[in-house]
């Protein structure tokens, strides 16, 4: 038992030596977490602001006035273009120079004083169906404020029925506090899985494993000394992730790192089972790097990272129950927004443990039975 | 020595040479340190000499492929460094490794390869049919290159090489791990590129017996050039300096062989046929410690013999490298050599891929303390019979014991008896040599001062202090093939399994390779080794020939060799008793098929 461990060691030893020893796989261990977890910080947002748009006014009135003074003071528009003819909408969207072009016909104010309802007509560029959608529920609640001050400066009932939101656990519902907890898992995956993927399949191809399987080494030894070092490197990614969360996006860390880590340690156990499985199963490296592209790609969409995973077709939804980021990303979320502990994410936890049992003795069988 | 082709034009001529590199964080190489030289026209040249001898650096100058730091280097009349597309565009350079494409055919590589030259249709309708004829490959032009045999893709190359005709071709060790009947195949052809085409070649070869049928030879050693001339000219150096020395009933021809290495005036010496082939030296040679060749020969029977070229080439080696031969290895703990043990039981073996019989009822014994080699041409099912014998492969069927253990049920136990030194340098090549070695020693079970000595024991048994903070993938090629064996070594196995371990390596690196294998034989460590060069056969206990799963042969050197029954009055040499043994075994086959 003793000797099995100290073998394990070595070799884990051994894994961490070649890594660390090159000042470029050293710097690809940290560097490109932290830099993608700020740029997909910034990049990956549904929040909007500096949305370009247009007015074709054609009224002309206080009112209306008024109600453009809404918009543009929101923050989120910037008026590029006052359109003279309805003949400019087209072009203007055409070209993408502005993503919506609010209408307001001649006679709005005289029907608002009258009393009589009217609207406002906004075109948005549909080619981008989120971006419009949003912007447009942007303008909605733009033009509700204007009826609030409309019927108070007027003397008239307020409305009869009015909704108030409010979002638990993301206040202000931005979507930097849902996107980079999940990232901790994603990013930390996709280098795991490709640096255990390729471990073994290099060691087949230089010859190495070979030299391996002649010395004492069992193959239960070989996949805990080859999926340790991933554990410490997934390990360490996760953790340049959860900083930047922390020091640079400042996103108020609800949990405990102990159950955060404790889950990601689970789901790093089931990728680099993956990854283990997909190096035994690979003979070149080359075949390894294509193997766990193809697993990282669908692994990162149909995870609930960018489209929560009940809005799949249900064909998909079970798909993804073999998805170890899947779990990941719920336990990122629930522990660093909700800040829950193990106990309600156990039916994460066991998923995971599964498929890390499973895939994690397949590799460790094929490493001494396959044929080559 | 002068040229004594003097009155043929030159084809290559170089004056005062030189070249040097720099890697990173490494000491400066000088590669090529003043060689002056003309390679005659129509004519085979060979460039023989150690590793790092600077003959590849010398074939990509004249390729026109590096430019040298000072000095002449004229090719067909042309100075390079002026000109190097006119260069490459008349000669064809095949470089050891050379790029064939491995997921396309054989006819897909010489389509890309003519494309590449710009072969017209006419040229190459005319051009194909004779590569085909040449090299034998016209019924594998479908196979895809990467799964024809080591010889098969030698040949191949040489087939891109020649899609077009080259006024001069320059080959870079064209039969490195290439077994003795393609070896033989190749040389055919190069052979007749030049008697019937008058083909002018440069080739460099680590195989003496190869630069000696070229019309003119170049040696070459640490950049310099030690002697050139007709092959007759270096063969005379060791004229009469040569002896065979027919040894007294009991005594062991390869122990013998190691002990003479040792004496003053003793250059080199070789078991060979059951005697020892010795030269003696010049004058005695200050670094060796022994009392005379006398002393290791009481009782034997000392003759003349006709000297060969690498009696020649070794002669002129010791006059500038003397101190190499030092090299022996001693084991802290020898194992107690009871030469009766069988060690390794090997009965009916059989190894199956599919339909496929890789491995087809092969038995033999290896003794304790013996030396057993397994040859075979490429494909014949010696790697195939060595991964089982490893546990690296499970057999189909049969026995295999190895030092007691069932390999077939006890792979794990039975590995700590036993060393394995793979055919390509299978060490983690970005840790230096000290992390290597501790990681093996970790991986089998050594730990704490015990650790330590034997790491200690290897760096100073193999002589890798020098090196032992530099990354094993940089080192010089002698130097890896060290520290693999130092890493096999390091448990203290009982058997040490080496495949194909002198590919590629020059005389002295063998030389040196077979008495540390010597050595540990001595003491009582088993051996069981493939290799491509027949006359390493000699330093065998038994060998086996094997082809097609089969093993054709199996016995002491000696009795293969009258095995091969050849009719020819002078005494075969073991490669012409290899090559006649695997023949007939074919032919055989082929009128069995027949038959059925």
């Amino acid at each position: 038992m003793l000797e099995a461990l100290l073998r394990i060691i070595a070799l884990t030893r051994k894994e961490l030596l070649a890594v660390l020893k090159d000042r470029r796989s050293r710097m690809s261990l940290l560097v490109p977490a932290i830099v993608q977890g700020l740029v997909f910080g910034y990049a990956a947002t549904y929040d909007l602001n500096h949305v370009p748009y247009a007015v074709l006014d054609q009224d002309r009135s206080a009112a209306s006035r008024q109600l453009l003074a809404g918009l543009d003071g929101s923050g989120v528009f910037e008026r590029v273009a006052d359109l003279r003819s309805p003949r400019d909408i087209q072009s203007y969207i055409d070209e993408r120079r502005v993503l919506l072009v609010v209408q307001i016909k001649q006679d709005f104010e005289r029907k608002l004083q009258q009393g009589q309802g009217t609207d406002v007509q906004v075109i948005a560029d549909g080619r981008n169906s989120n971006t419009a959608a949003t912007a447009s529920s942007y303008v909605t609640a733009v033009v509700g404020a204007f009826n609030d001050n409309w019927r108070r400066d007027h003397g008239l009932s307020p409305q009869v029925l009015t909704s108030t939101d409010r979002a638990w656990y993301n206040p202000n519902l931005e979507t930097r506090w849902n996107m980079i907890p999940g990232l901790i898992g994603t990013l930390a995956m996709i280098q795991t899985l490709m640096l255990t993927a390729m471990s073994v399949a290099r060691e087949r191809e230089q010859g190495t494993f070979d030299q391996l399987l002649v010395t004492p080494f069992r193959p239960f030894e070989i996949m805990a000394g080859k999926a340790l070092p991933s554990m410490l490197v997934g390990i360490t990614q996760a953790a340049g992730v959860f900083l930047v969360a922390q020091l640079w996006f400042r996103i108020p860390f609800a949990g405990s790192i102990v159950t955060l880590f404790s889950g990601l340690v689970m789901f790093l156990l089931a990728a680099i089972g993956i990854g283990l499985l997909l190096s035994a199963v690979a003979a070149t490296m080359q075949q390894a790097m294509l193997f766990s592209l193809l697993f990282i790609m669908p692994f990162s969409l149909l995870s609930g990272l960018t489209t929560p995973v009940s809005n799949m077709p249900s064909v998909l939804q079970y798909f993804t129950a073999i998805n170890p980021l899947r779990y990941a990303i719920d336990i990122a979320r629930r522990v660093y927004l909700e800040g829950v502990g193990l106990p309600l994410l156990t039916h994460d936890l066991w998923p995971l443990a599964l498929i890390a049992a499973v895939t994690l003795s397949a590799a460790s069988w094929m490493f001494g039975n396959r044929i080559t | 020595m002068k040229n004594t082709n003097g009155a043929v034009p030159a084809v290559l001529v170089t004056r005062d040479l030189h070249k040097r590199f720099q890697p990173p964080r490494l000491p400066a190489v000088q590669a090529l340190d003043g060689v002056s030289f003309e390679a005659p026209r129509g004519m085979l040249t060979a460039l023989v000499g150690p590793d790092g001898a600077g003959k590849t650096t010398l074939m990509r100058l004249a390729a026109g492929l590096l430019h040298a730091d000072s000095g002449e280097l004229t090719v067909l009349g042309v100075d390079v460094s002026a000109d190097p597309q006119q260069i490459q565009d008349r000669i064809s350079y095949m470089p050891q490794r050379f790029g064939l494409y491995e997921d396309l055919t054989v006819a897909e590589n010489i389509d890309l390869y003519a494309d590449l030259h710009g072969v017209s249709p006419e040229a190459r309708a005319e051009r194909y049919p004779r590569l085909m004829e040449m090299t034998a490959l016209g019924p594998f032009k479908s196979r895809l290159a990467g799964k024809l045999s080591g010889g098969m893709k030698q040949k191949l190359g040489l087939a891109c090489t020649l899609v077009r005709s080259p006024e001069l071709l320059l080959l870079d060790e064209p039969t490195v791990g290439v077994d003795p009947l393609s070896r033989r195949e190749l040389w055919e052809i190069v052979r007749q590129l030049v008697d019937t085409q008058g083909l002018t070649v440069l080739l460099s070869t680590a195989y003496l017996d190869e630069a000696e049928r070229c019309g003119h030879v170049i040696v070459l050693h640490q950049g310099k050039v030690l002697a050139q001339g007709q092959p007759s000219d270096i063969t005379d150096i060791a004229r009469n300096r040569v002896f065979v020395a027919e040894l007294p009933a009991g005594q062991n021809a390869r122990v013998v062989q190691s002990r003479l290495l040792d004496e003053p005036d003793v250059i080199d010496a070789v078991p060979d046929a059951g005697r020892v082939r010795f030269v003696r030296a010049e004058r005695p040679r200050a670094t060796a410690a022994g009392a005379g060749a006398a002393n290791a020969l009481v009782g034997a029977q000392v003759s003349a013999a006709t000297p060969r070229f690498e009696d020649g080439f070794m002669s002129l080696l010791r006059r500038v490298a003397d101190q190499e031969h030092a090299s022996t290895i001693s084991l802290d703990r020898p194992l107690a050599a009871r030469d009766d043990e069988v060690v390794v039981h090997v009965h009916d073996l059989v190894r199956k891929f599919g339909a496929f019989t890789a491995v087809d009822h092969i038995s033999f014994d290896v003794h304790r303390g013996a030396i057993f080699g397994l040859l075979g041409p490429n494909g014949a099912g010696k790697t195939t019979t060595f991964r089982m014998l490893c546990g690296l492969l499970p057999a189909t069927d049969g026995e295999l014991r190895v030092a007691g253990a069932d390999v077939r049920h006890a792979r794990a136990s039975a590995r700590a008896h036993l060393g394995y030194v793979a055919q390509k340098f299978s060490l983690y090549g970005a840790l230096t040599v000290a992390e290597n070695l501790d990681f093996f020693a970790s991986a089998y079970g050594l730990r704490g001062s015990r650790k330590g000595a034997r790491i200690a024991w290897a760096m100073e048994q193999f002589e890798l202090a020098a090196h032992a903070h530099e990354p094993s993938g940089q080192l010089p090629g002698g130097y890896k093939q060290r520290l693999a064996m130092a890493a096999a070594l390091l448990h203290e196995p009982e058997i040490l399994f080496l495949d194909e371990p002198t590919s590629g390596a020059d005389p002295l690196a063998r030389r040196a390779f077979w008495r540390r294998i010597t050595a540990l034989a001595e003491q009582g460590v088993t051996i069981i080794v493939t290799t491509h060069f027949m006359q390493e056969a000699e330093y065998c206990d038994r060998i086996a020939i094997m082809d097609a799963g089969r093993v054709l042969a199996e016995g002491r050197p000696e009795e293969i060799r009258h095995m091969a029954d050849l009719s020819e009055a002078h005494e075969p040499s073991m490669e012409d008793a290899f090559i006649a043994i695997v023949e007939r075994s074919r032919r055989n086959g082929q009128s069995r098929e027949v038959a059925a």
